[in-house]
């Protein structure tokens, strides 16, 4: 089991550099969409004990909205606005690849030297870097992009980022709570939709550098 | 009787999003408002009994915002009635702009001002951090439309950069809910259940995670109440939306994102850790002022002076609670005061605007002269905002500025004390400009815009602010003295202060 839940830590930090490294908006949806799949998956492989019934349901519910729901809305958003690849990207590709590492070494350090202080429950030691990292990666998508879209993929990035810290440790989260935190998820990237929908086509385009008129 | 509070406006809510007929649905707000109203004043005759295994549960501190928000909710929605009969109709010219635009639909706008509602009820009273998460997180999402009524660009974009900027930032919180679950994971136990009242007795098996929670809650729930320098989505928001949800903004939303911060202060001062937590609460809350100051000198528009006027009155919540003791009563106070004043003000700004059609501060004149009921609450809510007596926020400034010079703090004190100074002024100049003079040939105001409607809301709230200087209700003051309980439990919490005082002699 463990060596699956590796497996899995590891294929979200290539997604986290793949994504950081990609022009084209289809292809930030899709390694989204993958790493939501894979996620679905991770609370089913993590659990010590034996899968009960809500444990699936969960997995199922994170399956279908971070693997399927959330990318179709975000391809609809794309169509509808017409756009298929991100514009002048403040940081560079190669640029972001390079800061990805340094993110990843960072982590890495910060979960070297700050253990997770949960003797009981049998953690991967990759656990606490990966989702640091996914989290990191999240946080520079947002800052760094210029499309609306790479940034709502930024902001869903980084709540995978956080569920996977939340899978891991807080097991004993009420089932209510967990789904409530999905579905302001899901709520909020259906508003963000509508929001890209309305900027396209009150700007012709969905390049939120040109939202300059509010300033001091 | 909790779940009647939450249910009322969303079931409310959900009836709006489908109901044909416009009257009915204004009808609907202005109840459901009332029916809110009367369940809160049942709360303070007796609290209602805990639901969910205490997961909800109304404490002091819980029902002081719920009223705040109760109360305010009611004024914008009859406020609202004399708006939506002004916007209504299918293109509108943008005052600054000129150009056309439409509004949302009207359904749209009274359905998510109903669930805005319900959300913010729903923060007041979780008791249990992922569900207070979901309340804060779900404001977010039921105010954006609201922000997005007028179709046109530039409300847009406030409300992509408070979607976005929230957004992450409140993600942030989440990530300080899971090193709170954490940090309360004792050495032996399993269980790490996040109910306050449980988080309150256990032992804090981590004090290092606790922190690094409390940090995340502090900047996560703090983009939300709009405390320096996470603040940049505030004064656009607040400028671009019509003028009744930037009251309920200012007064009710910012308040709800402040109350996830000090339940994160609760925990940290039954852990005996107060002093961390208040500590940085002091800093972003003289951050704040000082933001806030500079950017309210030589503003341009005055709704976003008022704007930024939140940001300096959430910094002095911060620091009335960082002070601990008197100053958290004085916070509790002073979010009422603010909250009431602030949303009174928003309100007349809109009166201004729709009359003057302009928001910038240079092209209005003579608003005495021309709306005489908006220009004398226009300069009494001047007075009440900068803490001039007898309005209530000097009562609650100056019991904030005592607890500072009562423990020591004079730089404190000082510091507090030169900002109000600054934003007095800077708001002075441009006020009183207003107010005065005879009006300028560039605009045309057109006095009918002003209805009974869009006076009698302020001119109520501006009738309880100065009464709140004078007098303080014996139940007010009860419920005030039990949030200060809450906020700095005990003075034995904290370190003796003699023997800090004491140094070595050399």
């Amino acid at each position: 089991m463990d060596f699956a839940v590796e497996l899995i830590l590891v294929f979200v930090l290539l997604t986290d550099m793949t994504l950081l490294g990609t022009g084209r908006l289809a292809t930030s949806i899709w390694l989204s969409a993958v790493q939501g799949m894979a996620l679905g998956v991770l609370p089913l492989l993590v659990a010590e004990h034996e899968i009960t019934l809500r444990l699936v349901v969960f997995a199922a519910v994170v399956f279908t909205l971070k693997g399927i729901v959330f990318p179709r809305l975000l391809s609809r958003a794309a169509r509808m606005a017409d756009v298929k690849h991100e514009v002048e990207p403040i940081v560079g590709y190669s640029a972001s690849i390079l800061i990805g590492l340094v993110i990843v070494i960072l982590s890495a350090w910060v979960g070297a030297a700050f253990p997770l202080p949960i003797a009981h429950l049998p953690v991967s030691p990759v656990l606490l870097p990966t989702a640091l990292a996914t989290i990191l990666s999240g946080l520079f998508l947002i800052v760094s992009r210029r499309t609306a879209l790479t940034q709502v993929v930024g902001y869903l990035v980084l709540e995978n980022g956080i569920y996977i810290l939340g899978a891991a440790l807080a097991q004993e989260e009420p089932f209510l709570v967990e789904m409530g935190v999905l579905l302001d998820v899901f709520v909020a990237v259906f508003v963000m939709g509508i929001a890209i929908f309305h900027i396209s086509r009150e700007f012709d385009h969905i390049d939120v550098d040109q939202l300059t008129s509010l300033k001091d | 009787m909790i779940l009647a509070l939450v249910c009322v406006p969303l079931v409310a809510g959900l009836i709006a999003f489908g109901w044909r007929s416009d009257a009915g649905r204004r009808m609907l707000l202005v109840l459901s408002a009332l029916v809110h109203l009367g369940l809160t004043a049942a709360c303070w005759i007796e609290l209602p009994a805990p639901m969910w295994e205490g997961w909800l549960k109304l404490d002091s501190l819980g029902l002081l915002f719920l009223s705040i928000t109760s109360v305010l909710f009611l004024a914008s929605s009859i406020y609202c009635l004399g708006y939506l009969g002004k916007e209504h109709g299918v293109s509108h010219i943008d005052f600054e702009e000129h150009l056309f635009f439409s509004n949302e639909p009207e359904a749209v706008f009274t359905g998510c001002l109903l669930l805005f509602l319900a959300s913010m009820t729903l923060v007041t009273v979780s008791q249990h951090f992922g569900l207070l998460w979901v309340g804060i997180e779900a404001t977010t999402l039921a105010s954006a439309p609201l922000i997005y009524f007028h179709r046109q660009h530039r409300s847009l974009e406030a409300t992509w950069k408070y979607l976005l900027i929230c957004s992450v930032g409140i993600a942030l919180a989440l990530l300080g809910n899971i090193l709170l679950a954490v940090a309360a994971t004792g050495t032996g136990t399993t269980s790490s259940s996040l109910v306050l009242s449980e988080l309150l007795i256990v032992k804090m098996g981590h004090v290092s995670w606790l922190k690094a929670s409390f940090l995340f809650f502090l900047v996560g729930y703090g983009t939300k109440m709009g405390l320096a320098p996470m603040h940049t989505w505030l004064p656009d928001a607040h400028s671009e939306s019509p003028s009744l949800v930037s009251a309920l903004l200012s007064g009710a939303l910012l308040n709800c994102a402040f109350l996830g911060i000090l339940r994160a202060h609760q925990v940290c001062a039954a852990a005996g850790e107060a002093p961390f937590s208040q500590g940085l609460l002091l800093f972003f809350g003289l951050l704040s002022m000082g933001v806030a100051a500079i950017f309210i000198i030589a503003q341009a528009d005055y709704k976003r002076m008022l704007a930024y006027s939140s940001v300096e009155h959430m910094g002095i919540l911060a620091i009335g609670v960082g002070l601990g003791g008197a100053g958290a009563l004085g916070a509790a106070l002073h979010a009422v005061n603010h909250s009431f004043t602030k949303a009174m003000l928003f309100l007349v700004a809109g009166n201004v605007l729709a009359t003057f059609g302009t928001k910038s501060i240079c092209d209005v004149r003579g608003v005495l002269k021309v709306i005489p009921w908006s220009g004398v609450l226009w300069l009494a809510g001047f007075l009440a905002i900068t803490g001039t007596p007898p309005f209530g926020p000097f009562l609650s400034e100056f019991t904030i500025l005592k607890a500072a010079l009562d423990n020591d703090r004079g730089w404190v004190a000082g510091i507090y004390l030169l900002f109000l100074a600054i934003i007095f002024v800077g708001m002075a100049n441009s006020v009183l400009v207003m107010t005065q003079g005879p009006v300028t040939g560039t605009v045309r105001p057109d006095p009918r815009r002003e209805g009974w409607w869009s006076i009698l809301p302020p001119l109520g709230l501006s009738v309880v602010v100065l009464t709140l200087g004078l007098y303080i209700p014996p139940r007010l003051g009860r419920l005030l003295e039990e949030t200060q309980q809450i906020l700095s439990p005990t003075v034995a919490a904290q370190p003796p202060k003699v023997a800090q005082q004491v140094r070595p002699l050399r």
